[in-house]
């Protein structure tokens, strides 16, 4: 199970973002993008995601174009970006129910599990309006563990989040490396992860 | 991915908006009391002369129906793009069509069937005829899920712009027409107790068409809109 890129490029508004950019992410690996703000690290997710398609240059996961692959693509994996994907008008327990069902459901976490992993038990019947914004966050970084996903795909997961949200947040992340996930993510704040191998690239140089 | 759990998404996205909609019940309302009030007004408008309310009624009705359908279009996808949901059914393990076709069923549910609902009190506001009140229902419950699938399409692609109410309906209107022309006139055409087989097949035709077609193209527009 591997992702690689050969040869993206990203043109926004007229102006590269990056070209040639080829890596490749294993089990237990992390993809870690550096950069200044708009040096085009959200793009390169949505790329990675298949949300957007790059103006050169393919993705393949294990070999095979994940534009071909479609849903048998995001069945293994999983992205939290800038906006939460967090009804608030749903508990807790009806957002993680949708976003269980919306992902391979070959898993065997429950809901409750999910939610504890994340601090958040106790909360399962709340409506998500009433959460603070960084229980909106931990809840939306709770559906990675729900599904069946083996990558992992970030936009600034600490966004809003305190000392201890983020020391909870790094502990599931060190779990899922050290289960063979695969992490491709941006971050302001320096991240914690001991044992992972840790790909830096930097999209401002 | 098994058809299995592809239709159990379908089923928890459906109950999910529907869920939604209980919870931000005075949403649903809207387009429910335009179209009652449009339609209570034009006797006030026009002069209550039977008559003349009987041989317009019909196309008042179907009127204010799409002008309340189109009224509610823009909730279909727009609070899903505002918090990110749309990226997750994009990114889901299933196929989006599928999912969309959930969403835009739970919208005619939310936002169709009340007219359906309502639309006999109308009929007899109006002065219509039994027998056209029968043919009202029966065209509404086979045109206002063309609306919503129409409608739909026309969603997906300007949901990614600021103000996309005019461009949505410059793009829906033109497609609204044939079901408002047929269904109209069916009314029309059992009021003066002649055989609507002909209208009906039509509208039903348009519904396969929609039903099939739209959830594709709907899917297609959702990728372009968020790329």
């Amino acid at each position: 199970m591997n992702l690689e890129a050969h040869d993206l490029m990203c043109i926004r508004d007229d102006r590269t973002l990056f070209e040639n950019l080829s890596f490749r992410v294993t089990p237990g690996e992390v993809l870690l993008l550096e950069g200044r703000n708009g040096s085009g690290k959200t793009s390169l997710l949505r790329i990675l995601c298949g949300i957007r398609l790059p103006e050169a240059g393919n993705i393949t996961w294990d070999g095979e174009d994940i534009f071909e692959l479609g849903p048998d693509y995001h069945a293994y994996t999983a992205y939290v970006g800038h906006r939460d994907g967090v009804k608030l008008d749903l508990t807790a327990t009806e957002n993680l129910t949708m976003a269980k069902g919306l992902g391979d459901p070959n898993n065997d976490m429950t809901i409750d599990e999910a939610l504890d992993r994340v601090d958040l038990s106790g909360f399962e019947d709340s409506l998500a309006r009433n959460f603070s914004a960084g229980q909106q966050r931990r809840l939306s970084l709770a559906r990675l563990l729900v599904t069946r996903a083996r990558l992992w795909i970030l936009d600034e997961p600490f966004t809003s989040l305190d000392t201890h949200g983020i020391s909870v947040v790094e502990s599931l992340f060190s779990h899922h490396l050290a289960n063979g996930g695969m992490l491709a993510m941006t971050s302001h704040h320096a991240v914690n992860l001991d044992t992972a191998a840790v790909h830096r690239i930097n999209l401002s140089a | 991915m098994t058809t299995r759990s592809t239709s159990r998404a379908f089923t928890l996205l459906l109950r999910r908006d529907l869920t939604l909609a209980y919870r931000q019940r005075s949403e649903m309302i809207n387009p429910l009391l335009f179209f009652v009030l449009v339609t209570a007004l034009f006797p006030l408008g026009i002069g209550a002369d039977p008559a003349l309310l009987r041989s317009v009624g019909p196309g008042i009705i179907w009127v204010a129906a799409l002008l309340a359908a189109m009224l509610s279009l823009d909730s279909v996808f727009r609070s899903d793009f505002d918090d990110g949901s749309l990226e997750q059914y994009l990114l889901s393990a299933h196929p989006l069509s599928v999912l969309v076709l959930a969403k835009t069923i739970a919208h005619w549910l939310i936002t169709g069937l009340p007219l359906l609902i309502v639309a006999p009190l109308l009929g007899v506001l109006l002065d219509l005829s039994g027998a056209a009140i029968w043919t009202l229902i029966l065209t509404l419950a086979l045109g206002t899920p063309v609306l919503s699938m129409v409608g739909a399409i026309g969603v997906a692609l300007t949901v990614g712009l600021r103000r996309s109410g005019m461009i949505l309906s410059l793009l829906v209107l033109p497609l609204y027409v044939p079901v408002l022309i047929f269904a109209a006139n069916a009314v029309e055409t059992a009021s003066a107790g002649l055989p609507i087989t002909a209208h009906l097949s039509l509208l039903t035709a348009l519904l396969a068409l929609a039903c099939s077609l739209s959830p594709l193209a709907t899917a297609a527009a959702l990728k372009i809109s968020l790329s």
